[in-house]
Parts: C-alpha cells; sequence; structure tokens
C-alpha cells in the first residue's frame, strides 16, 4: 500500500487500540462490554492485514490460537472463583480492595470504574477471546488459497 | 455435591479449552486430560440424575445467586439464570452423559495425530457441554445459546475430515440448516420476552396464556426443534452428517438429536403445558413422525454407502420417537397416552445404545479398511469377528427383534398407536420389518461371504467402548421392567403431571 495509507495506519493504530480498551474496560458501566471492544480491537488486525498483507502477519497464527484458549479458559476459572456460594457468584463486588469498592448512591456521578468485582475481569477474558478469535479469522482469510499459507 | 448440576457443564467446558494448551505441552498428558475430565463430569452428572431419582423433586440451581436454591428475588420474579433438573432432564442428561463418555473414551485410539487428534477431542468436549447445558437449563435464552453451541461444535465435527470432498458438503448443509432451526427458536425466544418480559421457563409457563402470539411462538419452537431433530421434510442434512461424521461424534451427534426430542417435550408440556398442549398437536407430531419412519426406511433401502445407510435408519428411528411424543399428547388424560410416552423417552437410549454401536463399528471398518462402500466390502467377518457380532446386535436391536432392548421400546409405542390410530401403528411396524430387511443386507455384504482382504482387528479402547453399548443393549432387553419402573416412569411423570413441581421448584410456593 501507499505511504500516506502507511502513515494514516500508523497514527491510528494506538488510537483505535485505546479506543477498543476503553470499550472492554467500561463494558460494565457504558454500552460495549468484551465482545464489542474485542471487535474493535480485532479490526486493526483487519487493518494491517490490508495494509502490510497477511504474509507478514503469519506468525501470529500460532499466539492468536492460545490466546483465544486463555481467554475462554480464564473466564472459566473465573466463573468458578465463586462456587464457594454459587457458580458466577460475583465474589469480588463490594469486598474493597481492586474492583471491590462500594457502588456509589443513585445520581449524577462520574462513573466509578472499580465497583463491577469480577465483570471488568470477565470482559477482557472475552475481549481476549474476541481479538483472538476474529483476528485469526481475518488473518485466515487473507491467507487462504496461498501456497505458502 | 450441590453444585453438581453446574459442574457437570463447567467441567467439560474447561477441559475443552485446556486441553489445546496441554497438547502443546504434551500429547499423553492431554490424553489423561480428556480422560480425566469426562470420568469427573460423569461423576457429577450421574450425582444428578442420582439426586433427582431419589427426591423425586426437580433439582434448582441458581447461578451467580448467595445460594443455589435462591431463585427468585423479594417479589417472586425469578431474575437470574437457573437451571432446573427434573426426571425428564434426568433421563435425557444420562443419555448425553453416555454418548460423550464413550465417544470420549473410543476417540482416543480412533483419531489419528496427524489428522487433528487435538481439536477433535476439544470440539467432541465442547459438544458435550452444550447438550447437557440443553438438556438442564431452566431459562429460555440459555437454551437457544446451548443450542447455538451444540450446532457450531456438531457442524466443525461433521466437518473433521476437510481433506475429503464430502464432509465438507455435510458440514456446509448441516450448518445452514441448524442455523435456521436455531433462527425460529431464537425469533419465538423474542415473541415471549416481549410478550411477558420473562426468561424463565417456569415463570413463562405460568404466564402464558395462549393467545396468538403465543401459537406464533409455539409454531416457531416447534418448527426449529424439529428441523435441529431431522424429521422429515428437515431430514436432508442428517444423512450426510451421521454418514460422514468421524464415529466417535457420531454417537454424540445422535445424543445431540436426543436433546431437540427432549426439549420438544419440556416445550409442549412444560412451556406450553398449561395452555396449548392441544390434541391437534399431537397429531401434528404423529403424523410427521409417521412420515419421518416411512420415508427414511424407504430411503435407506437404496443406500450403499454404509454409514448413510445406517444413518437413514437413525432417521427413522427419530420418527418413532415422534410418533410416541405425540400419541402422549393426543392421550395426554388417557392410559395410552402415558404408555406411548414411556415407550418414547426410553426409545431415546435405546435408539443411542443401537445407532450408536453401529456407528462405532462403521468407523472401525473404515480405519480397518479405509471404504465403507457396500459393493466394495465384504468377508469382514473372517478377520473382524468381534465388530460382526457388535454389528449384527446393533442391527437387530435397531430393527426391533426380541429380545433387545428396541423391542421393548417399539412394542410400547406400537401397542399405544394402534389405540389412537391403527393405520399409524401399521406404518410404524411395515416400516420396522423393511428396516430388518435394509440391515440384514447390509450384514450380509459387509460381513458374510468370502475372505477378501486381511484387516488387523480394532484396538482394545474401541473394542471396549462398544462392548459397552452391547452390554446395554442385551441388559435393556432383557429387564426392561426395572429401568422402566425406576428410570422412565419418573420422566413421564415428569411431563404429565410434574408441571406444577416444575413451576413450584423454580418460583416457590
Amino acid at each position: 500500500m501507499s505511504v500516506v495509507v502507511r502513515t494514516v495506519t500508523r497514527v491510528i493504530l494506538p488510537v483505535a487500540l485505546a479506543f477498543g480498551a476503553y470499550v472492554i474496560m467500561h463494558g460494565h458501566l457504558t454500552p460495549g462490554g468484551g465482545f464489542q471492544g474485542g471487535a474493535v480491537t480485532a479490526s486493526i488486525v483487519a487493518l494491517l492485514v490490508v495494509v502490510y498483507g497477511g504474509a507478514r502477519l503469519k506468525g501470529a497464527k500460532g499466539w492468536f490460537a492460545v490466546l483465544e484458549d486463555v481467554g475462554a479458559l480464564a473466564f472459566v476459572l473465573l466463573a468458578f472463583l465463586g462456587i464457594g456460594a454459587t457458580f458466577f457468584r460475583n465474589v469480588l463486588a463490594g469486598s474493597g480492595g481492586l474492583f471491590g469498592a462500594p457502588v456509589p448512591q443513585l445520581g449524577p456521578n462520574p462513573g466509578a470504574l472499580d465497583t463491577a468485582g469480577t465483570l471488568p475481569l470477565m470482559n477482557w477474558a472475552v475481549g481476549l477471546k474476541v481479538i483472538a478469535g476474529l483476528g485469526s479469522v481475518v488473518l485466515l482469510l487473507s491467507l487462504f488459497g496461498r501456497e505458502d499459507g | 455435591m450441590v453444585h453438581a448440576p453446574i459442574l457437570a457443564i463447567a467441567i467439560p467446558l474447561l477441559g475443552a479449552f485446556a486441553l489445546p494448551i496441554l497438547a502443546k505441552l504434551n500429547r499423553r498428558a492431554r490424553d489423561l486430560w480428556a480422560v480425566g475430565i469426562a470420568l469427573v463430569t460423569l461423576v457429577f452428572g450421574l450425582a444428578v440424575a442420582g439426586q433427582v431419582f431419589a427426591s423425586g423433586k426437580p433439582l434448582v440451581y441458581t447461578l451467580g445467586a448467595p445460594s443455589p436454591t435462591a431463585s427468585v428475588t423479594e417479589g417472586g420474579f425469578p431474575i437470574r439464570i437457573v437451571l432446573v433438573v427434573d426426571a425428564l432432564g434426568a433421563f435425557a442428561g444420562i443419555i448425553a452423559l453416555l454418548a460423550g463418555a464413550i465417544g470420549l473414551f473410543y476417540s482416543l485410539q480412533y483419531l489419528a495425530e496427524e489428522e487433528g487428534k487435538t481439536l477433535g477431542t476439544s470440539l467432541l468436549l465442547l459438544l458435550w457441554a452444550g447438550i447437557l447445558g440443553l438438556v438442564y437449563t431452566g431459562d429460555l435464552f440459555n437454551f437457544f445459546v446451548f443450542l447455538e453451541i451444540t450446532s457450531i461444535a456438531a457442524c466443525a465435527l461433521i466437518g473433521y475430515r476437510v481433506w475429503e470432498s464430502r464432509p465438507p458438503e455435510a458440514a456446509f448443509k448441516t450448518m445452514a440448516m441448524y442455523t435456521l432451526g436455531g433462527l425460529l427458536v431464537l425469533i419465538s425466544v423474542g415473541i415471549l420476552y416481549g410478550e411477558y418480559d420473562a426468561l424463565n421457563i417456569a415463570y413463562l409457563s405460568k404466564l402464558i396464556t395462549g393467545t396468538l402470539l403465543d401459537k406464533l411462538a409455539l409454531g416457531l419452537l416447534l418448527g426449529g426443534l424439529l428441523m435441529k431433530a431431522g424429521a422429515v421434510p428437515a431430514h436432508m442434512w442428517a444423512p450426510d452428517a451421521y454418514g460422514e461424521a468421524p464415529a466417535m461424534a457420531t454417537i454424540v451427534l445422535v445424543a445431540n438429536t436426543q436433546a431437540a426430542i427432549y426439549a420438544l417435550l419440556r416445550v409442549v408440556f412444560t412451556l406450553f403445558g398449561g395452555a396449548l398442549a392441544t390434541p391437534g398437536i399431537g397429531w401434528l407430531i404423529a403424523s410427521l413422525g409417521t412420515v419421518t419412519v416411512l420415508v427414511a426406511v424407504l430411503m435407506a433401502v437404496v443406500q450403499r454407502h454404509l454409514g448413510r445407510l445406517v444413518a437413514y435408519g437413525a432417521v427413522s428411528q427419530l420418527g418413532y420417537m415422534l410418533l410416541a411424543v405425540g400419541v402422549g399428547v393426543v392421550a395426554a388424560g388417557k392410559g395410552f397416552g402415558e404408555v406411548a410416552l414411556k415407550g418414547g423417552i426410553f426409545h431415546m437410549i435405546n435408539d443411542l445404545a443401537s445407532v450408536g454401536l453401529l456407528f462405532l463399528v462403521i468407523g472401525a471398518i473404515r480405519r480397518a479398511v479405509g471404504s465403507v462402500d457396500l459393493l466394495s466390502l465384504g468377508g469382514l467377518g473372517h478377520t473382524l469377528r468381534w465388530e460382526s457380532g457388535f454389528f449384527l446386535l446393533g442391527a437387530l436391536a435397531l430393527a426391533g427383534i426380541p429380545p433387545l432392548n428396541g423391542f421393548a421400546s417399539k412394542f410400547l409405542i406400537y401397542e399405544s398407536t394402534f389405540k389412537a390410530s391403527p393405520i399409524l401403528a401399521a406404518i410404524a411396524v411395515l416400516s420396522s420389518i423393511l428396516l430388518l430387511a435394509v440391515v440384514v443386507r447390509a450384514f450380509h455384504g459387509v460381513f458374510l461371504g468370502p475372505k477378501a482382504r486381511d484387516v488387523g482387528p480394532a484396538p482394545w479402547g474401541m473394542l471396549v467402548a462398544m462392548g459397552v453399548l452391547a452390554v446395554i443393549i442385551v441388559v435393556f432387553g432383557l429387564f426392561p421392567g426395572f429401568f422402566i419402573e425406576r428410570m422412565v416412569s419418573p420422566a413421564v411423570q415428569a411431563l404429565l403431571g410434574g408441571r406444577a413441581a416444575y413451576l413450584a421448584a423454580v418460583l416457590g410456593g
């Protein structure tokens, strides 16, 4: 691709990455969550495939496969955290510490990020799986039919 | 053990996702992990069934609640996702557990390393978890989610042999039908949610009054589930899928079909049981069942691909179950309606044993010879002694010859259908005779005749997996009363009189 496209991609890349991370991280407060944020982030893979060609990203295939497993595994294990009470019990919520801050009173507030217990962690697990899953789909489609694919 | 229902779903899920990572480290560790996961799942699943059959009450597990039984909030509204296992769910769970455990054990020596054993085993665990979730869930949307999990895992497994030409086609066909069926179910769930603002099956059942929208939702649900079950006229994916999928997946696919029958019973008797389980619905299901039996058996006659031949046999067995369900709905208040349901539900596990055994034998033949074309096979009985015995046993059980298990359940179905409609019963009996001719021809073509080639016997692991099914066929055939009384009758009672208990278990009071 031309210099213009490559330069613009370099500029957009960190912004898109940050936006994807924001959508994943704020999933429990604003519309979005693991799947949506993951899809946004995976679009970076599509951008890279278009600009640099799938062949240069071939090495990422194995990593995506592992990341996808790690994401799914993390989700199930997070659900297992609550098995003392019930499966999927949100044990971190309201327990103090990171992710366990008390939920503020109803009404206008700037958004209390660390109040949702295991939910943000699960969003990250789903996000990881979606990034890796959609990323490998895009990558495999670009490699499909090549001799060296 | 209070967590047993969710653990029976979560453990295979965990196993499926951890398996590829383990396989990167050590292949032996991966196989041990698969066996361990299968055993743990089996323990928890059987514990669920044991608890339900012992107490006679539905088991409720609420996800994410302070305690497993806290299924409703203060206002009596069930806001959380629940698992509800009554006797019918426990029975369907046993079928799924049996199929999954045997399939996994069989796959250890059946799948070749270079063909992608890791992914095959992982997908099998995923399919297993999906089926168990399907039969245990008490939430309509989760039901749809598990339906999709089974669809995706099943289609990937059907296309396992991607290097051949036919499996990808079969997988695509199945994917199209499953997706269409899933879509119908989703629209139906959307209608019910829009109408009643609830997704909990028990709560919905309490609210449903039988409006026009309810009827539409019931029709869509029935359509989606019949597509998933492979009833005529939406049966064309089933022979392709059963014929081309690797053997260890086929037996789980059969259990997947049984789960659709379970869901059909749950929808008609529990979800819509209060308002819409009318004889008209029953006649519809019974006629579809009879057509399925007849069409599938006639199609089986002309097959020369052994897998497809048995697959059409499997579709015809599904027709018998639909026939029984239909008669059960038609005669819900009468004695023979109960007999029909007993026959239909008992036939679920008998069908799994006989069809499953046949598919496992076909897998062994394919592995040994490399072909399942009836015209190129022959004389295999000289070397594959165990396999030929198992095939004959499975074939006779499939055709319903006494004293094997297929006879026990089919006889109940004939008897009760005859009281509802002699014509349907006559068609069912005639089809069964035709099926016997078909399977005897297949047995003759594959195993009898002069010895044509030297082939090695199947590894012991595969033979043990087949042996377990053979034992089930014989034992269930010799002592049907014992199993009907302990497992099938409670399941039928859970359908006919158990709706109130199901609702009370979830909603309290």
